[in-house]
């Protein structure tokens, strides 16, 4: 090996920013995170518009409901086409609640992630039995045999119009839209968090162990079925708070706010994020956000009839939601793991190993701690 | 009395209607064990464009045998191009893929022909036949419908029992690695499997959309429908998605007939969970030995 250079001191001058060490307690440390969070978010949201604002919201509650689908995919391998149907439970509790008492706000969205919580619970006991593909089956026709329940009461659901919802006042002078736009911030927050130290505990490990081996897992004394329903309620209990939340930027809660190609979209926004992992959930929320602009964008580049416009983003995110399946199943989260193991590990002494991006779904590190 | 006798004979014809699609979802499974959730967008699509066809005067039958040999194409491309690359991964992967395909076709209908719900011709009369003085609620294209599942599904099974191409069908779907070693060309007869089940989906399509409100999304619930059907079945066996099938139909027509509309996809669901709970394998399905 040959000695190293002056040009490789100046790196490893640098290299001690990479090696630079959070605690290594798992709830201070996303508590950092998420501080962090919060100051990043609160400049930004006192710079833009209302309307940024407004999106901003919508992608805080996109990334709780992609979440608790990534836990259920990418943690426990469950898969579940059928989140935006929780969303819609979520909705539609608090809407009721809103229209029918006087409670306080965080009840109600309590009782939203409630109600959709017990929805999951019964979608799935069943669900235990069954792998992958039945799952998905499943949870299809749930997707699609949810919206025709509220038609049918429609004196209850309020029909076609729907039910209003009111975001509380705002204190002091601040702007309505970034007022919403912080609650669903903090509500994200609050989810990524618990979310990221539950990963890390014994019921992250014990999903994990579910997801690669069930009966390995069962020996090692884990309840599966247990398990399985566990993360399939958390799944559905985000999924709830979404739907709450969605339910407020929109102002009214209908059924057309909660069709099939929701749930096959925050499946795909999933994928593409980086299924398993939680950062990956905020390029898919950005993706879910802004791709239907950009491909309206898009399509007035290239003269595109109207009528064409409007399909050109699911088009385009079916399209990518297949390429990115069978060439790069990682997503983007994972695209981003590998690039930066390659920056830090040329920055850091040489000879230093390079962990592989693994191939696992999730692009989990092999090198999990075991304890 | 009356209602009864309409709903049953309704759910009968239906039912029909999704054994033809559980069909083509078994075929698939049996070959590939992969559960193609884009089957009913498939068939959407060969629907659609034998809707263009008849849009230039070709003739229904002509565009009826235009759709399946499109439907046959169609399935064995799917698989050569977007099913073999995921060949050993996860068996999430197919789900998401089909997913994927499922939005893109369904995206390109949209884009193409619109969204508003067009009309599509029968083969025959849709209004019910008459018996001695009463109007029943079964008309000639229901029995049409009736006849053409029925022939499809024979020639499946003639195929499968009674030819050395099923026999060498059933033996790479069942054991590929030896079936290769045996000279059987394993991965040509995925590809066929997909392919009748390309035909076997476009069937459904055609019959579906005289009925229907005939739109790119119009195969959704029927796809779901098909799936339950395929799952009473056991997902393996042709003549167990023809009985889930009509159990299917008929238990959707009853809830539909009884209690309104809008309840038949929770009526599936609830039949679903049933099947599932009670008998995961499936009714015609031996229990398989659990691989570790």
């Amino acid at each position: 090996m040959t000695q190293p250079g002056p040009a490789d001191h100046a790196l490893d001058n640098i290299s001690w920013l990479w090696r630079l060490r959070l605690p290594t307690q798992p709830l201070l440390r996303h508590l950092i995170f998420a501080l962090c969070g919060v100051g990043i978010l609160y400049l930004l949201t006192s710079l833009l518009s209302p309307y940024n604002d407004y999106e901003v919201g919508e992608i805080a509650l996109y990334v709780i409901a992609l979440a608790g689908l990534s836990l259920l995919t990418g943690m426990n391998g469950q898969i579940s086409l059928g989140n935006g149907a929780f969303m819609a439970v979520g909705a539609y509790t608090m809407a009721l609640l809103m229209t029918h008492t006087q409670l306080n706000f965080i009840v109600e969205l309590l009782a939203a992630i409630g109600a959709a919580a017990v929805m999951g619970l019964l979608i799935g006991i069943p669900a235990t039995r069954l792998k992958g593909p039945y799952l998905a089956g499943m949870t299809l026709l749930f997707a699609l045999a949810l919206p025709p329940i509220a038609d049918k009461w429609s004196t209850t659901f309020g029909g076609d119009q729907g039910l209003t919802t009111t975001v509380p006042n705002a204190p002091g002078n601040i702007n309505p839209e970034e007022w919403l736009a912080w609650i669903q911030i903090i509500g994200a927050l609050i989810t990524l968090v618990l979310l990221a130290n539950l990963i890390q505990s014994r019921f992250g490990r014990s999903f994990r162990a579910v997801r690669d081996d069930e009966i390995a897992a069962s020996l090692t004394g884990i309840h599966v079925a247990r398990t399985k329903v566990l993360a399939f309620v958390i799944s559905a209990g985000c999924a709830g708070l979404a739907g709450g939340f969605l339910g407020l930027s929109t102002g009214v809660v209908n059924t057309g706010e909660f069709p099939l190609t929701l749930s096959i979209q925050l499946l795909a926004a999933m994928v593409l994020g980086g299924t398993g992992s939680l950062m990956g959930m905020l390029w898919g929320a950005v993706l879910l956000v802004y791709l239907p602009q950009w491909s309206t964008s898009l399509s007035g580049y290239f003269n595109l009839g109207s009528g064409a416009s409007a399909y050109l983003a699911t088009i385009i995110f079916g399209a990518v939601l297949i390429v990115v399946m069978i060439a790069a199943p990682t997503g983007i989260q994972g695209g981003l793991r590998w690039t930066w193991r390659h920056i830090s590990g040329s920055m850091s002494r040489p000879g230093a190993v390079i962990p592989p991006v693994s191939e696992l779904p999730g692009g989990q590190s092999p090198h999990v701690p075991m304890r | 009395m009356g209602l009864f006798i309409n709903v049953t004979l309704d759910g009968v014809s239906n039912g029909m209607i999704f054994a033809a699609l559980a069909l083509a979802l078994v075929l698939i499974f049996r070959a590939t064990k992969i559960i193609n959730f884009a089957q009913g967008a498939m068939a959407m699509m060969t629907t659609f464009l034998a809707s263009s066809l008849l849009a230039q005067d070709l003739g229904y039958w002509w565009a009826f045998v235009a759709a399946l040999a499109i439907g046959f194409v169609f399935g064995a491309l799917v698989e050569r191009v977007l099913i073999r690359p995921l060949k050993g991964k996860s068996e999430l992967n197919p789900v998401v893929v089909t997913i994927g395909l499922l939005v893109v076709l369904e995206g390109m209908a949209g884009a193409i022909y619109g969204n508003a719900s067009r009309g599509f011709p029968a083969a025959y009369s849709q209004s019910g036949i008459t018996i001695g003085h009463s109007k029943i609620a079964f008309s000639h294209f229901d029995v049409f419908i009736v006849v053409a599942v029925l022939v499809l599904m024979i020639a499946i099974l003639v195929l499968f029992r009674a030819t050395t191409l099923g026999l060498r069908m059933r033996a790479s779907a069942f054991a590929g690695e030896i079936s290769r070693l045996l000279g059987v060309r394993v991965g040509m007869l995925l590809t066929l499997g997909w392919a009748l089940a390309g035909v076997a989906g476009s069937l459904a399509g055609l019959l579906v959309a005289p009925t229907s409100s005939f739109s790119p999304y119009y195969m959704d619930l029927v796809l779901v429908y098909a799936f339950t059907a395929a799952v009473i079945g056991g997902l393996e066996s042709p003549v167990g998605a023809l009985i889930g099938g009509v159990i299917t139909g008929l238990c959707i027509s009853y809830v539909g007939g009884y209690l309104g509309s809008g309840l038949q996809p929770l009526g599936a669901l609830v039949l679903l969970m049933v099947a599932l709970m009670a008998r995961p394998e499936g009714i015609f399905a031996r229990p398989p030995a659990r691989r570790v």
